[in-house]
């Protein structure tokens, strides 16, 4: 209290250095972090470096040992499993980062109306989220997409939807609580109409804990589309997609090919395993009382 | 008794060691009460806990000696410090309501500490926690003891907690803030009746508290701490009358009481002339017949009762009274944030309380009435910065943009005293001190012509409220404002007010200039309550006439 407080000048860091330092201060978040980095230049660039075409079929290497030519090996059709891991990389994260995004979008709205005024939207908004959990997801996804027809958009909405009253129920409890809290009071004071209160007042307080929501979940939602293409929903062949290679090579374990479904497992589990990590880490880099 | 020598204690934290307490020492005799006085941050609560070794996680007594009736409670295993806690040595803490169990009877709570030392079987405990409430003089104590810690107010919980403590007969009480929150009429109450307890089984205690009044009025020997040093020990009579150590000379001076102006609680340095205060005649605010009735499960609650007053521009008035008095209800309705009942409000004659608090929000007076909240750490969004904050009124209700904004924000926060490096420091970067300069200077960005201050020094240390109640005298003289000060506390009232308002129910009991309320109450509630603020045993007028005698 009194050693930081007293310094006059000391002026706050900027973004870069706190994303420094609050890489630096947890080896976790920075392995997360890297972890991420990886996966983002795969997303980006990764049509671009991989050995191999990853629709190009050859009968003639087909079920392939991993060698120096396939890293990974080759699939039943000859295809360099590599090389498709690399390339479904985008398909995947585009899926859940625009799920998740969808979802923290509306849930966020929805929350924080219901949180803020309360009330008969508060009520009516929670009946409506808990008849969404009452169902299995999974099985809601399936049931979604089965019924708006087999597309990429339709597993996105599909996994939009099962996560939205995750988001919708946590900014409720966020904004609830400080609605009656002195700077929101002081907001009204100053001029500010509900909407401004709520939205550049009370809400951004609530995006620390978010943060932590919108890491998970972009560990499920991609388990989700990975998932739905794994029982032959959403990504069609000969789409390079982890769930559908998981699928095609899940086939081939039993007489001994386990590197066809191996390796997209082993992608997916990574990027599960990364998202999962960052929550803590994106959380201290969006909390203000981390920037001291 | 218990003899401390040389007691250090250091926390590991992300910036490195600190050292709560750095070497202290002191003894408490049989029977005797002692006062561990200081602000927030000072080490005194660190040190109790220290005693009992219960301190945070990261904490660890570095060094020193702490004997009790022979036994070296530093070397004692956790097992006999069990024993010890409780029966010999037991704790009050400052929130009597955190340290009772929600869910539990507080009969209950009381057996279970006396089954835990052994004192009660299961067939007499029911009578002995009867009997241990009805010592702490509840009354109809078999009746409390199926109460639940939510059906009892603050003082009666506090009174639980002191039957908890003293249920097992120790031989050492500590408390630690027992009476912060609790309003001035409880507090006497909780004082005098813990006080009459531990004089009547011959107990010694340690009073640990920020409030150098109490401290003296209750305690026969004080030691003042700073930064985790004991500066000062004495007689308390003689530490208050006569400090021999600055740091204590200046938080005596601090410390708000009668005969003393303003001024006086700075330090002597510090003391320049008190601009001239004069109301005027024009009224600027009336109330007329306001009324506030809440629904509530078991009929309507009247939280205000049909209550009228009237104030004159450039006059401060102070609205007094204990919690649930209705004073926060009055002080939210005038400043537009709550919708009255019925009632009328008249700000320069015109009435504005049929526009609802929904729409006040774009009136043209909404920059004319503002309000400085209780507290400053909860009235800041953790999220703006200094400059957002104070900027927020005048980008909503002016033009003002870029580098007129710019100089008007600074123009306000040299005006509050705060340093303008300070300014993009985001609030828990800040001390009390500075988030109460910030929560004004946004108040009064638009230089309003009503303000209310909603008890704007009860969060903070007296040495920080002394230097933030002159502020606002200052404020006052330059700018020309009109204030309402709401608070419980009728010593802060006097130094700062013309005009006092007293209310009890939701019904204003007595008003009048204050010279007259506070010499010549003519209600017996506002004598309960001038009677219940802390008598520290001083002289008249003891450091006015020679401040640099020591």
């Amino acid at each position: 209290m009194t050693d930081a407080t007293d310094i006059p000048g000391r002026k706050p860091d900027g973004a870069w250095a706190h994303l420094l330092h609050v890489l630096r201060e947890n080896p976790v978040t920075m392995l997360s972090f890297g972890l991420f980095a990886f996966f983002l230049l795969q997303a980006f660039f990764g049509a671009l470096i991989v050995p191999h075409d990853p629709l190009a079929t050859n009968a003639a290497n087909a079920l392939q040992p991993p060698d120096w030519t396939h890293w990974f090996g080759t699939d039943s059709l000859g295809r360099d499993v590599f090389s498709r891991v690399v390339v479904a990389t985008r398909l995947d994260l585009m899926i859940s980062v625009l799920a998740v995004a969808i979802s923290f979008a509306v849930g966020s709205v929805l929350g924080a109306v219901a949180g803020y005024w309360g009330g008969w939207i508060d009520a009516a908004l929670n009946r409506v989220l808990d008849t969404i959990m009452a169902f299995p997801l999974f099985v809601l996804a399936m049931g979604i997409v089965a019924a708006l027809g087999n597309s990429i958009e339709n597993i996105i909405y599909a996994t939009a939807l099962i996560n939205i009253p995750f988001y919708a129920r946590l900014v409720r409890a966020e904004v609830n609580i400080r609605r009656e809290a002195g700077f929101a009071l002081a907001a009204r004071l100053s001029g500010n109409s509900h909407f401004r209160t709520l939205a550049f007042h009370i809400f951004p307080n609530a995006l620390p804990p978010m943060m932590v929501q919108v890491s998970l979940n972009m560990g499920w939602a991609i388990l989700n589309a990975a998932g739905l293409s794994f029982i032959g929903l959403g990504v069609r062949p000969p789409t390079p997609e982890w769930g559908i290679m998981v699928a095609e090579g899940a086939n081939y374990i039993i007489s001994g090919h386990w590197w066809v479904a191996l390796f997209p497992g082993l992608w997916l589990m990574l990027a599960v395993f990364t998202f999962n990590l960052m929550g803590d880490g994106l959380r201290d880099l969006v909390d203000p009382r981390r920037r001291t | 008794m218990l003899s401390v020598t040389n007691l250090s204690v250091s926390f590991r934290t992300r910036r490195g060691e600190v050292n709560a307490v750095r070497g202290i020492s002191f003894d408490l005799g049989r029977g005797e009460t002692l006062g561990i006085v200081g602000e927030s941050g000072s080490g005194k609560s660190v040190t109790s806990y220290a005693l009992l070794r219960i301190l945070d996680a990261g904490g660890t007594i570095r060094a020193g000696d702490v004997t009790y009736g022979g036994v070296d409670l530093r070397a004692a295993s956790e097992r006999d410090m069990r024993d010890i806690r409780g029966r010999e040595i037991s704790m009050i803490f400052q929130n009597p309501r955190a340290a009772l169990n929600p869910i539990r009877k507080v009969g209950h709570q009381i057996e279970d500490v006396l089954r835990q030392h052994g004192r009660a079987t299961r067939q007499d405990a029911r009578a002995k926690a009867i009997k241990a409430l009805a010592d702490v003089r509840i009354n109809d104590p078999a009746a409390r003891y199926d109460a639940y810690p939510f059906e009892l107010s603050g003082g009666m919980c506090q009174r639980i907690v002191i039957a908890i403590a003293l249920a097992c007969d120790p031989k050492l009480l500590i408390a630690d803030e027992p009476t912060t929150g609790l309003d001035i009429t409880t507090q006497k109450t909780v004082m005098d009746l813990s006080r009459d307890l531990i004089r009547a089984r011959g107990m010694s205690s340690i009073l640990i508290t920020h409030d150098l009044g109490l401290a003296a009025e209750y305690c026969d020997r004080l030691a003042v701490m700073k930064d985790g040093e004991i500066v000062e020990t004495g007689i308390a009579a003689a530490v208050f009358a006569a400090p021999q150590h600055p740091y204590t000379a200046r938080l005596v001076d601090a410390t708000p009481r009668p005969g003393l102006g303003l001024r006086d609680l700075l330090p002597a340095k510090a003391r320049t002339p008190l601009p001239g205060h004069a109301p005027g005649e024009r009224t600027l605010v009336q109330v007329r017949d306001l009324v506030k009735t809440y629904p509530g499960k078991s009929g309507p609650v009247h939280a205000v009762k049909g209550i009228s007053f009237t104030i004159r521009e450039g006059q401060s008035v102070g609205l007094v009274g204990e919690s649930g008095c209705g004073k926060s209800t009055t002080s939210s309705i005038l400043v537009r944030l709550l919708d009255r009942t019925s009632g009328d409000i008249l700000f320069e004659g015109v009435d504005i309380a049929d526009i609802p608090a929904e729409r006040f929000v774009r009136d043209k007076r909404r920059s004319q009435i503002q309000m400085v909240f209780q507290d400053a750490t909860d009235s800041l969004n953790p999220r703006h910065s200094a400059r957002q904050t104070i900027a927020d009124p005048i980008l909503r209700m002016s033009d003002l943009r870029g580098a007129r904004l710019t100089a008007r924000i600074e123009e306000l926060a040299t005006l509050c005293g705060l340093p303008l490096p300070l300014l993009d420091r985001f609030p828990h970067q800040l001390s009390g001190g500075q988030k109460a300069r910030v929560g004004i200077a946004r108040a009064i960005a638009l230089d309003p012509k009503f303000l209310i201050l909603d008890e704007p020094t009860a969060a903070l240390d007296v040495s920080i409220q002394a230097v933030v109640l002159n502020l606002l005298a200052d404020l006052r003289a330059r700018l020309g404002m009109t204030y309402l000060f709401v608070s419980h506390d009728l010593n802060v009232v006097r130094l700062l007010c013309d005009h006092v308002i007293v209310m009890q129910g939701g019904e204003i009991v007595e008003q009048g200039p204050t010279a007259q309320v506070m010499d010549t109450p003519s209600h017996p509630y506002t004598r309960n309550l001038l009677a219940a603020a802390p008598r520290p045993p001083v002289l008249a007028a003891p450091m006015t006439d020679q401040p640099a005698a020591q």
